[in-house]
């Protein structure tokens, strides 16, 4: 093919420039035909308003006034403008280096295996999917509630693996005998010494807290040298005594019972069984008081507020990161898989371990690869709005702010303030003009 | 004779028995941490289609999950109410519109100034393909309130036509420099050959030119469609009733979880769509993402 085109070329360059006799209208006619449609829309949607934005950037609200710097200034002294381009900084630092490793780690994983398609697919799918489309979905990843958002529901998981936690939510003494409250412990008043059955009754108990596997309260022997007792639901519909195990009435397992000397300390502890029944045994002769725990009692966990306004920035980053892995990971196993096989091996016969070859040959040969997803990142991160308004409710949008955002809130959110919004894109532009005059030359000397 | 050559040596020496068992052995963490992680990767989207077939009567209300120990929850209800709603299908048509012109009316113009630019000789030529490629670096956000403006003026705010111009003229300097330089590589000889049998310009470029340039305009397109389909900016400052789909969603999202309902099954829908075209033309996305990044 190449030399069918180098051959044919010699005698063209013969020919006249121009190629033959049209006039000259004819023939800028037809340039202007080719030019004129593409040439005409980019005058009027890209350049005229470039310009109009520079120029209203310098003019107040109502577009009459001339103002100076004034909007810049104000971008740099009000408050959510000013959370706005630190967030868009913080955004710059951290997302694009994280993106490039995590792709470098993928890639670097990749290639360690074989049929490693059906992953490929997993990471690189969300490249498919809106940034808006994104936002959505992590907005439900975030959701507070840990019957609803997903990632504080792993959490809750991790959290009961790590430290069970209690039973009961709340519950009250069911007579006088025992005082206190959930916060504190409750206690049994009487004094116990071996041999004694205690029983601890609690009411205010809601059933969906009553564990699954209680089973009918009974209230057990007494013990020689030991002490015994149950724990159980007090209350039985249509009525019952307070303080007397009936029939009806359930054990409350899984109950943390403690005991306590006379000096108040805990001696001893143990956890009832599914008829609420517990018992001390080998005990030392001398008093004893026996009490519930508070850490039988503990609230439902919460969950954490990613989408509040401490935790939504990373939370918004690592929702735009887990978009942009695969697209860092494809990149970058391209380029694993253009390093050629000869010089790792060389390496290796050389002696190299692993973690050498892979720190003295393979990442500086991927550094080029590596810089064009870094920068190819900036720019991207740059520019970020989609996924930010999507993500952050309203009432953190302040606190999630970037500068492509407060562009447009400022300018069609509310705010209805052009100058200002015109003063915010024109700082945009200026940002973005040293990384893409880096690419361009990049790209240029690729083509 | 240094360590070095003592472990390459053994390296070699163990090579070919057992070693290959425990090479393979040797991989299983890494298979299970990729499985871990691809796992990972998925479950937020899977996390959102489950949560588009809960029965609407838990959906906003109970995790997605819940429909693993509770098959029954499981219903194509919502998306039979999204169908049902007009809000919804409206934005979806205009959507699909718009992505279309999108997509054909910026190749196309774009297809024929590149052609100028790599093929006809006027003064100031390649200045202007300069200052074309230049206009790369202008973010969109530079022309919104001009065009906001001018779009009140003319009466083209809130119009499928007036997203679709937008569309184009940011999609043209890509377009224009991609296949300028894909043009450029059609080898002379067919070029002259054709003008010495007397062809015209125009015949040149719909019968030699764009046929040879498919596969960059095919590349372009799917970029294009995906670019636009998946728009929220531009959409959500220029459509006020005829709204795209992303403009629909956005609108719910006020009340999250109440609208869940809604905004589940119609944000599955808007991503299917791109999900599809992207998986069929993956290898051509890539390419287009890298060079992108200039836009």
């Amino acid at each position: 093919m190449s030399e069918s085109v180098s051959t044919a070329e010699a005698p063209v360059r013969g020919l006249p420039p121009g190629d033959g006799e049209p006039g000259i209208w004819q023939r800028y006619g037809v340039v202007a035909l080719f030019l004129g449609p593409a040439l005409l829309l980019l005058g009027v949607w890209v350049v005229y308003p470039t310009i109009r934005t520079t120029i209203r950037s310098f003019f107040d609200r109502s577009g009459d006034e001339f103002v100076g710097l004034d909007n810049y200034e104000t971008l740099f002294s009000d408050d959510t403008l000013l959370t706005a381009v630190r967030n868009n900084f913080l955004w710059l630092l951290i997302v694009p280096a994280l993106v490039t490793a995590i792709g470098l780690v993928f890639a670097v994983l990749l290639e360690r295996v074989r049929f490693a398609t059906a992953f490929k697919v997993a990471v690189f799918m969300p490249m498919a999917i809106s940034l808006f489309a994104a936002g959505v979905i992590w907005r439900l990843m975030y959701e507070k509630d840990p019957d609803q958002g997903t990632v504080n529901a792993a959490v809750a998981v991790v959290k009961d693996a790590v430290s069970p936690s209690g039973v009961l939510s709340a519950a009250q003494p069911s007579t006088e005998a025992l005082q206190g409250g959930p916060k504190g412990g409750l206690v049994l008043e009487r004094v116990l010494a071996s041999g004694d059955v205690a029983q601890l009754g609690l009411t205010g108990i809601r059933s969906s807290d009553v564990p699954g596997d209680a089973e009918q309260a009974v209230v057990p022997e007494a013990l020689a040298g030991g002490i015994t007792g149950v724990v159980w639901r007090d209350f039985k519909p249509g009525g019952g005594t307070a303080g007397e195990v009936e029939d009806e009435e359930l054990g409350l397992p899984g109950v943390t019972v403690e005991l306590r000397d006379e000096g108040d300390r805990s001696v001893a502890q143990t956890t009832t069984a599914a008829d609420g029944t517990f018992a001390f045994e080998d005990l030392e002769a001398g008093s004893y008081r026996a009490a519930i725990g508070p850490n039988t009692f503990s609230e439902p966990y919460a969950g954490v507020s990613w989408l509040g306004a401490s935790l939504i920035t990373p939370a918004i980053m690592l929702s735009y990161i887990w978009v942009w892995a695969g697209f860092a990971m494809v990149v970058i196993a391209a380029g694993l898989a253009a390093i050629p096989r000869d010089l790792l091996e060389a390496a290796r016969t050389d002696g190299a371990t692993e973690l050498q070859v892979f720190r003295r040959v393979t990442i500086p040969l991927l550094a080029p690869v590596l810089t064009v997803v870094f920068i190819t990142m900036l720019i991207y991160v740059l520019k970020v709005f989609d996924i930010v308004i999507a993500v952050a409710p309203g009432s953190v949008q302040d606190d999630a702010n970037v500068i492509a955002l407060a562009m447009w809130r400022t300018s069609f959110g509310g705010v209805n303030d052009f100058g200002l919004g015109a003063a915010i894109a024109v700082f945009l532009f200026l940002l973005v003009i040293p990384i893409l005059a880096v690419n361009v030359r990049r790209f240029r000397r690729e083509v | 004779m240094t360590t070095a050559e003592i472990e390459a040596g053994r390296v070699e020496a163990r090579e070919p028995t057992a070693a290959k068992i425990v090479r393979y052995l040797g991989k299983t963490p890494v298979y299970l941490v990729l499985a871990f992680l691809g796992l990972l990767w998925l479950v937020p989207t899977i996390g959102l289609f489950v949560t588009s077939l809960l029965d609407p009567s838990v959906v906003g209300r109970a995790g997605w999950w819940e429909i693993l120990s509770k098959p029954s929850l499981a219903t194509l209800e919502n998306y039979g109410d999204i169908i049902d709603n007009d809000a919804i299908t409206s934005a979806l048509v205009t959507t699909l519109w718009v992505s279309i012109g999108s997509t054909i009316l910026p190749i196309f113009l774009a297809a024929l100034a590149a052609y100028a630019f790599a093929w006809l000789e006027f003064p100031g030529r390649d200045w202007l393909f300069l200052i074309v490629v230049a206009l790369l670096v202008v973010p969109i956000q530079m022309a919104l309130i001009p065009i906001f403006s001018l779009y009140n003026d003319l009466g083209l705010f809130d119009t499928i036509i007036g997203l679709i111009l937008f569309h184009t003229a940011f999609g043209l300097p890509f377009a224009i420099f991609l296949l300028r330089n894909f043009f450029i590589g059609i080898p002379r000889d067919l070029l002259e050959a054709a003008r010495i049998d007397g062809a015209s310009e125009i015949r040149i470029f719909v019968r030699l030119i764009l046929p040879l340039g498919l596969p960059a305009i095919a590349s372009l397109a799917i970029f294009q469609f995906l670019w636009v389909w998946n728009d929220l900016l531009v959409a959500l400052t220029f459509a006020r009733d005829t709204q795209p789909i992303t403009v629909a969603i956005f609108s719910q999202l006020r009340q999250f979880s109440a609208n869940l309902e809604i905004i589940a099954p119609a944000a599955f829908v808007s991503l299917a769509i791109p999900l599809v075209v992207f998986f069929a033309f993956q290898r051509y996305f890539v390419e287009g993402l890298l060079a992108g990044s200039v836009k």
